[in-house]
């Protein structure tokens, strides 16, 4: 019998709400609009957690600029606190270096991260989904039983195709969806609307392309000022 | 001390399968503690007695600890290793992080053989509860 599975729900217990950025498909800004509601939330005063659970290429540190933090062994592992934020993630103890994980590795990797983080109490808690509708999103449904989505997808036919199949599972398996968020928008188009119609989920926002955004990642202070950030802090409304 | 976190989890299974099991009383939990983990026994069956302490259901308990040894096989060329024989060249750092998160060996440690990350962790991941046993 694996002992871990049965105390996560109470590492959980003092979080109000648990919300997932998801959307399937790589490289569509899901860490990035992870991050920044993170950072939005923590400075409306929220009480904020943010848990990367991309375990082979951990973003949110990077986008952060996390660096020279290790948690504190308290009754488990306390994240460290930055901008107010309660950020777990692999690195402390992957570093930089590369993490060939299988699924089942990857399993045990979360359920080990889940039972021994004390978050404390939460206000939210924001997860950074991996790409993939494998182990990370049906352990995120099975372990953490309260959470919502929050699905990111780009104009893409491409990647649309992968977040309807996404928005699918959810609905199969009724998991709250708070909404989809369009981004990386290169011109003005409903195309994303049209698509996603019979989801009959609600549409938050579409967010530009923004060309400034490589240039302030890891840099907070630039980030702040960043359409993007911006945007996301006028959609915020809408998620808490 | 981390393994508090753990320990908890030891007494919350037991806890819920003694109430499935309609026990009046555990009377004696057995547990396993995989290699990879590298939980000093005495510390984890001490951090155990205090919980258990707060609990009437079980405070009376018999622990049974016993190591479980790290078996590692290779998904590439077939080869069984013991964990031990790894982590004697590995730096305090490196099994450090194995021990809070072990399938990081897979990022610290190779097969011997092949020098492949492509393993599997047969036995002696981490902290198991082999039975749970009680009074009516
Ligand atoms: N609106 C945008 N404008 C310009 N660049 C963006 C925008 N959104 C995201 N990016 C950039 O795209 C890249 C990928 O973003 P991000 O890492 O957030 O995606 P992801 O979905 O988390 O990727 P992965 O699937 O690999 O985890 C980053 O370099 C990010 O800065
Ligand atoms: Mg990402
Ligand atoms: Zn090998």
């Amino acid at each position: 019998m694996d002992p871990r599975l049965n105390i996560i729900d109470k590492r959980l217990e003092n979080i109000k709400r648990l919300i997932a950025v998801g959307g399937g498909k790589g490289g569509i800004g899901k860490s990035l609009t992870a991050s920044a509601l993170a950072l939005t939330l923590s400075k409306l005063g929220y009480k904020v957690g943010l848990l990367d659970l991309d375990f082979c290429s951990p973003s949110a540190h990077i986008i952060l600029g996390v660096k020279g933090i290790y948690p504190k062994e308290e009754k488990g592992i306390i994240p460290p606190e930055i901008y107010g934020i309660r950020f777990m993630s692999i690195i402390y103890y992957a570093e930089d270096n590369p993490s060939p994980l299988r699924g089942i590795d990857i399993s045990n990797a979360i359920i080990e991260l889940l039972a021994i983080t004390q978050w404390g109490e939460l206000d939210f808690l924001i997860v950074d989904m991996p790409p993939g509708i494998g182990d990370s999103i049906l352990d995120t449904i099975r372990l953490m039983k309260r959470v919502e989505f929050l699905i990111i997808t780009t104009q893409s036919k491409v990647v649309l195709e992968t977040v309807k199949k996404v928005l699918k599972i959810l609905r199969e398996l009724k998991v709250p969806i708070i909404g989809v968020i369009e981004n990386m928008r290169l011109a003005k188009s409903s195309f994303v609307k049209e698509e996603l119609k019979e989801f009959n989920v609600p549409f938050l926002s579409a967010i530009d392309f923004d060309k400034s955004l490589e240039d302030s990642l890891g840099d907070i202070n630039k980030l702040s000022k960043t359409d993007f950030v911006r945007h996301i802090e006028k959609l915020v409304d809408k998620i808490k | 001390m981390h393994e508090w976190a753990l320990a908890e989890a030891v007494v919350s299974t037991a806890i819920k399968v003694s109430k499935k099991e309609k026990f009046k009383k555990i009377t004696k939990i057995k547990i396993k503690i995989g290699e990879l983990q590298q939980i000093d026994i005495d510390t984890f069956e001490f951090l155990l007695k205090e919980i258990i302490g707060n609990h009437t259901l079980i405070d009376k308990a018999e622990l049974k600890i016993e190591k479980e040894e790290g078996v590692l096989k290779c998904n590439v060329c077939a080869h069984k290793w013991n964990f031990k024989e790894v982590i004697e060249k590995l730096s305090e750092e490196y099994s450090e992080a194995i021990h809070f998160i072990p399938e990081v060996a897979h990022i610290y440690t190779r097969c011997p053989k092949c020098g492949s990350p492509d393993f599997k962790i047969v036995e002696g991941r981490g902290v198991l509860i082999e039975t749970i046993e009680g009074i009516r």
